[in-house]
């Protein structure tokens, strides 16, 4: 099994080095050949579990809490801007 | 060459509080980033708890656009990168939703599968803009984490006209189930057609999503603009490219829409932070019976106990507010041998606002103004369509400004009724034709 | 009065309430260590004396006006994968390196509440990525055992303050072997919770059906106190158990029933001979204590790392996609090789094509597990087994070896991948001088039990408290 280390690079929103990229390559492949140990075991009619607590149905009631302060939401970020967080554009459209 | 269309529609609901966390769910006009909290900010170990009431409306709404609700579902993480999508992913639903397999009878008598209704969460609102001669996106996270009802049907349209009719019926269902003003104007209802072309009756192997649409009459255009404009790719033996656009609504047409979202493996898994739902058949029957009678419904019941014309009933059940107005003054005008029939057209053709009029005090008025006989709107209809046709020039003379003319047309549409009835509706009616 | 930091949350909490101390003084002596360690074992990423002093001061006003709040003026260290709000939490990465919460965590909100004086953040590996605390963007912390040995990891920052008397008592959080290997590596008691059994609320999530915050303490009793006040339903926090939260100091010195202990040699497979040594002794320990020991062939744990890696690397991949550097933080170009690793790997597990073959793979092996635990636990009480295949590994041992992790933490895996409880005890050295710790695992919920059991061994192995670190 090979990883195609730039696509999920990609998908995972991560700039990779070309040496990075290398290393990633053979540590990820060491790591995949490691894991399919799990090959070994039979799962036929075996369901996953997703979770182990047995919990169903935990839901709260539609009721509201108080929110941060705009102040307070803003508080953490380097880029802000009339009292909103400020990226660089993302919308290209053709005209 | 047969369009192929399917419709996935976002409905946002009117919860007091978001989907995952209690900040409060009414956004809309609120100064930025003041309806938020670590929940639906993203921040470091925040964790999501699910609205009950948005589920619950969620199964209703399945059940009333007839789903099946299966008794077991959870929720899933839907990971992709935009700015707008505080967590890295949103909480969706993948393969077990909380309603599948259902349908809405169209006027035509077209039956509209759907897919599937499932809940997920809003995003936050991007403003782009140019700050300092940078082209910037601004980033408002008050809407995120606002509980979402997706509703995908099958590729079942082949006309714009359809889609409208369907889009009205879900509207106005979602409006008699109170759990969302499926306002356009206000983003409470988001529309996503996807459109192609089958020349052998297959479905095509490509569709164009158009987003961004905020009315149902540009839902239409964008339909009909997509259908021409694919057309002419295919007669030129091209191939349509499989992407997203956008209506432009000063241009009137779909542009190609090109974001910065990187490629779509959604890489779903379900949500390890929220335990499944597994509900009982007690449970379900108990939404079922919220769930209020549907216009559909009632149109049938008040053409058959009321003797309203269809119409009529059409007219006064697109909101439920206008329908129940009707019974209670049908009701009290029981009372008085005022018919049904009076009552609908008196309704329609005053334009009483349901939300503001009390049905009694409506009574009163009809009792007083008694000389004028009440009419059914659609007999008057007829007869100034017969009018109109009778007396061309007069038509034409109107048409270019002439209120004489008008005059003289009242005049005959009066003769014809035999009845005494008010020169407004007449009006109205010669100008609705006109239009 | 000599080494007040040296106390036991229980011992400090005796002399608070006599008078005989002051939280003020108590706090000094902790902060006093600190100053004096820090730099040598660099132990905290944020240290917040001037709160700290402050809150034992208000601790002294409450504790003279009678307020008997359960950890009322006693220093905590707490691991920086909590938030704390006004108070830094990087998790140990640069990518956080200037986050301030605006919130609390609801362990730390607990704590805050029982009177709690917070003492700093403990360094960890980054994002909770390692048994080393190597991975951490601010340096390793040492063992203070032997500054050229690791404290083990996750929560090797925690579990070095506790060892080395840097606090009285410390908080963690396991992934799968986080709280248990570095107590292990450091000769204190680790207490790993039952998932869902202590609110994940506001902890730095890593994976997210795993993650088991916990206190690493000096003795069995500490840790119970701890528990007794971080437990419980949060509203919050979904997965939590709404069953209630026992008085876990009772189970204190509540020992006299006669249990099945299970021992699968599947467990000691690949352990070093110090280590087994020690195993044999506690055994022979727990024989005399009327104890008696099931065999067992527990579902092999080698497994366990397989379906832990690809569990964890995808959750995390999920988890860590929230720092994009827009709302708080740095962009993730911050993120370190280890995190990117894991990153990239859970990426592809998730993946298109790839989902069924591991994610969901492991997901059914998980069931497998589960239900080969229920099995043992039909017929034994408690599972003993070392906690780790070693003691202490030298620095830079875990340098470039993606599965370090993993291996070390193969004997707490599969308890964990089951949401099960477990304990670390130290139960002896190495020749040279390092700790060797034993884990009993219980059912879920079955941390009375393991409580009970544990204090009861504690008491007979008064001996190996009289040894510290040589500091």
């Amino acid at each position: 099994m090979k990883i195609n280390i730039k696509h999920i690079a990609k998908l995972a929103n991560l700039s990779i080095s070309e040496d990075e990229e290398k290393k990633f390559d053979s540590q990820l492949a060491e790591t995949l050949k490691y894991i399919e140990g799990l090959n070994e075991i039979n799962t036929d009619d075996v369901k996953p579990t997703d979770h182990v607590t047995g919990q169903e149905n935990v839901l709260r009631e539609d009721t509201t809490a108080p929110s941060l302060s705009q102040e307070e939401a803003l508080s953490n970020t380097k880029t802000k801007h009339k009292g909103m967080f400020r990226v660089k554009g993302v919308l290209t459209s053709e005209q | 060459m047969k369009p192929v269309i399917g419709l996935e529609v976002h409905v946002e609901l009117k919860t007091k509080s978001k989907m995952f966390c209690g900040c409060s769910a009414d956004y809309f006009g609120q100064k930025p980033n003041t309806h938020t909290c670590p929940v639906c900010l993203g921040l470091p170990g925040a964790l999501p708890v699910p609205n009950k009431t948005a589920i619950e409306w969620c199964v209703m709404l399945g059940m009333a656009l007839n789903c099946n609700i299966p008794l077991f579902s959870k929720f899933d993480r839907k990971n992709y990168f935009y700015p707008d999508l505080a967590k890295g992913y949103q909480i969706s639903q993948y393969d077990e939703p909380f309603c599948l397999a259902g349908n809405i009878k169209l006027d035509s008598g077209k039956i509209i599968g759907i897919t599937r209704v499932h809940m997920e969460e809003d995003t936050g609102k991007l403003i782009h803009e140019t700050v300092d001669e940078q082209e910037v996106t601004l980033i408002d996270f008050n809407r995120s984490g606002v509980p979402l009802v997706e509703i995908v049907t099958e590729p079942d349209f082949d006309n714009a006209k359809d889609v409208r009719d369907y889009l009205q019926k879900l509207q106005q269902i979602v409006r008699y189930l109170g759990i969302s003003n499926a306002d356009m104007e206000k983003g409470d209802m988001r529309l996503e057609p996807n459109i192609s072309l089958s020349s052998d009756g297959k479905l095509p192997n490509y569709k164009v999503e158009v987003k961004n649409i905020n009315s149902f009459r540009f839902v239409e255009k964008a339909i009909d603009y997509e259908i021409k404009r694919q057309t002419e790719i295919l007669e030129r033996k091209e191939a349509p490219v499989q992407e997203t656009r956008g209506w432009n609504d000063v241009k009137q047409k779909t542009v190609s829409q090109r974001t910065k979202e990187e490629a779509s493996d959604y890489r779903y898994f379900p949500e390890p932070d929220i335990p499944p739902l597994r509900w009982t058949n007690e449970i379900l029957e108990n939404f079922r019976k919220q769930i209020p009678e549907l216009p559909n419904a009632i149109k049938d019941r008040f053409i058959k106990d009321y003797g309203i014309s269809e119409y009529d009933a059409e007219i006064i059940t697109r909101e439920k507010e206008s329908a129940d107005f009707f019974e209670e003054t049908v009701r009290i005008g029981e009372k008085e041998n005022i018919k049904p029939k009076t009552i609908a057209n008196y309704i329609i053709n005053k334009k009483i606002n349901a939300k503001e009029a009390l049905p009694a005090d409506l009574i009163k008025t009809i009792i007083s103004s008694s000389t004028y006989a009440s009419m059914d709107s659609s007999k008057i209809k007829k007869v100034v369509a017969q009018v109109l046709k009778e007396n061309p020039q007069a038509t034409e003379d109107f048409k270019t400004g002439k209120t004489q003319a008008l005059q003289f047309l009242i005049g005959k549409t009066m003769a014809k009724l035999k009845e005494k009835i008010e020169a407004k509706v007449i009006i109205e009616e010669i100008n609705k034709i006109i239009k | 009065m000599a080494n007040l930091n040296s106390l036991t949350i229980a011992q400090a909490k005796e002399k608070l309430k006599k008078k005989e101390i002051s939280s003020t003084e108590l706090t000094k002596a902790c902060l006093d260590r600190i100053k004096k360690l820090q730099e040598k074992l660099n132990v905290f990423v944020t240290i917040t004396e001037k709160e700290a002093l402050d809150r034992a001061r208000k601790a002294d006003e409450e504790l003279k006006n009678g307020s008997d709040l359960p950890l009322l003026g006693i220093p905590i260290a707490v691991k920086d994968n909590f938030c704390t709000m006004g108070v830094r939490t990087t998790a140990s990465s640069k990518v956080l390196d200037d986050f301030i919460p605006p919130y609390e965590s609801t362990v730390t909100q607990k704590l805050k509440n029982a009177g709690m004086v917070m003492l700093g953040k403990t360094n960890m590996d980054a994002w909770a990525h390692g048994s080393s605390t190597e991975t951490s963007d601010y340096g390793p912390t040492l063992n203070p055992w032997n500054t050229k040995h690791l404290p083990g990891g996750s929560s090797g920052g925690s579990a070095a303050a506790t060892a080395a008397d840097m606090s009285i008592g410390s908080i963690g959080s396991e992934t799968a072997g986080s709280i248990r290997q570095p107590a292990s590596w450091c000769g204190v008691i680790g207490l790993k919770p039952t998932y869902g059994r202590v609110s994940r609320y506001g902890v730095v999530a890593m994976g997210s059906s795993l993650d088991s915050p916990g206190p690493i303490t000096k003795s069995v009793e500490d840790a119970a106190l701890i528990l007794e006040i971080i437990a419980g339903h949060d509203p919050m926090d979904a997965t939590t158990s709404s069953l209630p939260v026992p008085k876990y100091t009772t189970s204190i010195g509540k020992s006299d029933k006669k249990l099945r202990i299970g021992i699968s040699k599947n467990y000691l497979e690949g352990v070093d001979n110090k280590v087994i040594k020690v195993f044999e002794d506690t055994k022979k320990l727990f024989e005399k204590l009327g104890h008696t020991f099931v065999e067992l062939e527990l579902f092999n744990p080698k497994y366990a790392i397989d379906v832990y890696t690809i569990l964890q690397r995808s959750e995390v991949s999920s988890n860590l996609a929230r720092y994009d550097g827009i709302r708080y933080g740095n962009d993730r170009s911050f993120f370190g090789e280890e995190a990117k690793r894991r990153i990239m790997l859970g990426t592809f597990t998730l993946s298109s094509g790839y989902y069924d073959a591991y994610y969901k793979k492991a997901q059914k092996v998980r069931t497998i597990i589960i239900k080969d635990f229920d099995e043992a636990f039909k017929k034994v009480d408690f599972i003993l087994a070392p906690t780790g295949p070693t003691p202490a590994l030298v620095l830079g041992a875990s340098e470039g070896q993606s599965m370090f992790g993993e291996l070390a933490d193969v004997l707490v895996e599969p308890s964990s991948i089951a949401g099960l409880t477990g304990i670390n005890l130290p139960a002896g050295f190495s020749n040279d001088g390092l700790p060797i710790g034993m884990q009993l695992i219980g059912p879920q919920f079955s941390e009375p039990g393991i409580i009970s059991i544990g204090y009861e061994f504690e008491k007979e192995t008064e001996f190996l408290r009289e040894r510290k670190p040589n500091l």
